[in-house]
């Protein structure tokens, strides 16, 4: 079927269906998000008010049998930094969405009445239905009533509180193929999607499937593709431990950034590291290795379980697991993964909301280390919308305003992960220049930094790290608009057949002729149509800066600040 | 000289986490390395004292060595 924007209207509660314009016909996932909001978003809109759009699209592939193509973009201007935003996740929705024949969804204007909404996206489009018996319920009640109502696999995309609730910190929760959820975590999207007052999104695609313009060239180039993801020892790794196999080598390097980002190791990595969580999950018969959508080859999601063998949690990330750990001194797994599900059925990005509570335990709030305590502040404040919860809720920076904190690790108001920029001083550019806010994953310097992937840049020194940032982060926005995992990443940088077997894949669906160049043209394309937001919105080089002081607090045990000057790192934007 | 070597994922199965063990002077990373039945191929980083090192290092006295596969996340 052909590809159409779904456009739904919550002012006047209509939806249309229109033809996708020449211009964004080349486009999918982020590159697709960002056109659109690029060109019917005014930048110096308020993210939460009728101005603003939300903007869902699934990447070049969704739909398709490609390996590991699962991710679905969402887009909006962020009521967390005031910048353009894209934010993806795995889950099953950008698949069966693309099954609609949905390229985009976009959710403009706002309800006149105090109502709560459902959309239910179809092949013949989206329809708007009122609805109050999940209002107010937390994402894990919504996938059960979902999931009875609806049954079949039917997509689901939701918010929680924190959304309802207009919180900076919210995210946006896809169910994934166990009743789990992914999220679209940061950048306050659950907020954007709060404010137009729908809950939830459902996705039912019928017998739809997504054509193929040659498909024996398309299986073939799948094949090559797949096996290059497969073969990777990163992938292999990754299905073994997860993404938490990183405490322990990042905690090495004395990037960890630990106790509100005042020393670069914590004395507990190793309570918290992949290898105990493996070793956990092993003993408690959970799930080390679990997809988060179908067909992903890397499966680096797991089941964590409690010592009775309930599950806890899944997708247990490294980000997570460092910010509620070494970034608030939590040395005890099970707290964390408590706090975890917490912060996934709230519907709260778990980088931004722990690395508020980091900077609130700097505050006095609560002690470092006390787990219990962030659990009962998660449950009982944030999840209450107290006004404790909601200044927790609104992010890092909210927190460092309310209590006069002048230490707050934040670039553009959002937190920065799990890796410090004076020790591993490539992901500092990519922090600082990234058009989202601090975002490891907009250009993962860490590959190159520390775990030799795609060649090696020494992460103490300055030689070689904005070019570095820069090649990655063009690189990222390409990948992000394929709705392929940011994961494949590690596969394209090390082996030669792994980019031009994706960039196949592309030209079979669509029977086109995309080369390498067109690729990278595409990752500069997107990331200038970003700025461009951001300068319209009121955003200058004096915004690509790190807060003040990651130049003048030097971090144990390297004893080194961030020592890029303001031109060094606006070379940057120079392509 | 008296080494600290800590292993990491999967290098640890059948072998140990941490191990303070004395090695002749003159000792490479790379021999060490060869001395634990670890195929280099397999082995993505190397830090002593927290700094990326290669194979060809000789370590000092006291010094900490950490081995690790290739591995990756994010």
């Amino acid at each position: 079927m052909a590809d159409s924007i779904f456009r739904v209207n919550m002012s006047t509660l209509s939806c249309t269906v229109e033809d996708v314009p020449a211009a964004w016909a080349g486009h999918g996932g982020r590159g697709l998000t960002s056109t659109i909001i690029a060109a019917e978003v005014e930048p110096t809109c308020h993210p939460l008010g009728e101005k603003n759009k939300l903007v869902l699209a699934p990447g070049l592939l969704s739909g398709t049998v490609a390996a590991s193509s699962g991710r679905l973009s969402i887009g909006a201007k962020s009521p967390l930094t005031g910048t353009i935003k894209e934010s993806n996740a795995g889950g099953t929705a950008a698949q069966l969405l693309a099954r609609t024949g949905c390229k985009a969804l976009i959710i403009e204007g706002l309800p006149k009445e105090d109502r709560w909404y459902r959309l239910l996206v179809s092949q013949q489009g989206v329809k708007i239905e009122e609805e109050s018996e999940l209002v107010g319920k937390g994402n894990f009640a919504v996938v059960e009533a979902h999931g009875q109502r609806y049954p079949g696999k039917i997509g689901l995309i939701t918010i929680g509180p924190a959304g309802e609730m207009k919180m900076a910190g919210a995210n946006i929760s896809v169910k994934d193929p166990d009743g789990s959820v992914r999220s679209s975590g940061r950048g306050g999207l659950g907020a954007v999607m709060g404010a137009k007052r729908v809950k939830f999104i459902s996705i039912d695609p019928g017998d739809g499937k997504v054509a193929i313009a040659e498909p024996e060239k398309f299986k073939e180039a799948n094949r090559a593709f797949s096996k290059a993801l497969v073969d990777h020892p990163v992938s292999q790794a990754l299905g073994q431990y997860g993404t938490n196999i990183l405490i322990n080598i990042i905690n090495e390097s004395g990037g960890l950034p630990t106790k509100n980002f005042t020393s670069g190791q914590f004395a507990g990595h190793e309570k918290i590291s992949g290898e105990t969580m493996y070793d956990t999950i092993v003993q408690r018969q959970g799930k080390p290795k679990h997809n988060c959508h179908p067909g992903c080859v890397i499966q680096c999601s797991q089941v964590y379980t409690d010592t009775a063998g309930k599950k806890i949690t899944s997708g247990f990330e490294y980000e997570s697991i460092w910010a509620m750990g070494a970034d608030c001194c939590v040395d005890n797994l099970d707290h964390i993964a408590e706090a975890d599900r917490l912060m996934d059925d709230i519907g709260i990005d778990t980088i931004e909301t722990s690395v508020a509570m980091g900077v609130a335990m700097e505050a006095g709030v609560l002690p470092f280390g006390d787990g219990t305590g962030v659990c009962r502040i998660l449950k009982e404040e944030v999840g209450n919308g107290t006004p404790l919860g909601r200044i927790i809720g609104n992010g890092a920076g909210s927190v460092g305003r309310a209590f006069g904190v002048t230490r707050v690790p934040v670039v553009k108001n959002q937190a920065i992960p799990a890796y410090d920029p004076r020790a591993i001083k490539g992901i500092g550019i990519t922090y600082a220049t990234s058009t989202q806010g601090a975002d490891h994953t907009m250009g993962y310097t860490i590959a190159t930094n520390i775990l030799k992937v795609g060649g090696s840049v020494d992460p103490l020194t300055k030689e070689g790290q904005v070019e570095l940032s820069r090649n990655l982060q063009i690189a990222t926005a390409a990948i992000d608009s394929t709705g392929m995992c940011l994961f494949i990443a590690f596969a394209a940088l090390d082996n030669q057949e792994c980019l031009p077997a994706l960039i196949d894949l592309i030209n079979a669906r669509y029977g086109i002729s995309l080369t390498g160049d067109d690729v990278v043209n595409l990752g500069k394309y997107i990331l200038k149509t970003e700025r461009a937001f951001n300068t319209a919105a009121g955003f200058t080089a004096v915004d690509d800066r790190l807060p003040e002081f990651f130049y003048s607090e030097p971090l144990a045990p390297h004893n080194v600040v961030f020592d890029f000057t303001g031109e060094e790192i606006d070379t940057f934007w120079n392509f | 000289m008296r080494l600290t070597v800590k292993l990491f994922a999967y290098f640890r199965d059948h072998r140990f986490s941490l191990a303070e063990e004395e090695y002749p002077p003159g000792t490479t990373v790379g021999d060490i390395v060869d001395g634990l039945g670890i195929d280099r191929e397999e082995v993505g980083v190397l830090m002593r004292n927290s700094r990326h090192c290669d194979f060809s290092l000789i370590p000092e006295d006291g010094d900490v060595l950490a081995i690790f596969p290739v591995i990756g996340g994010g």
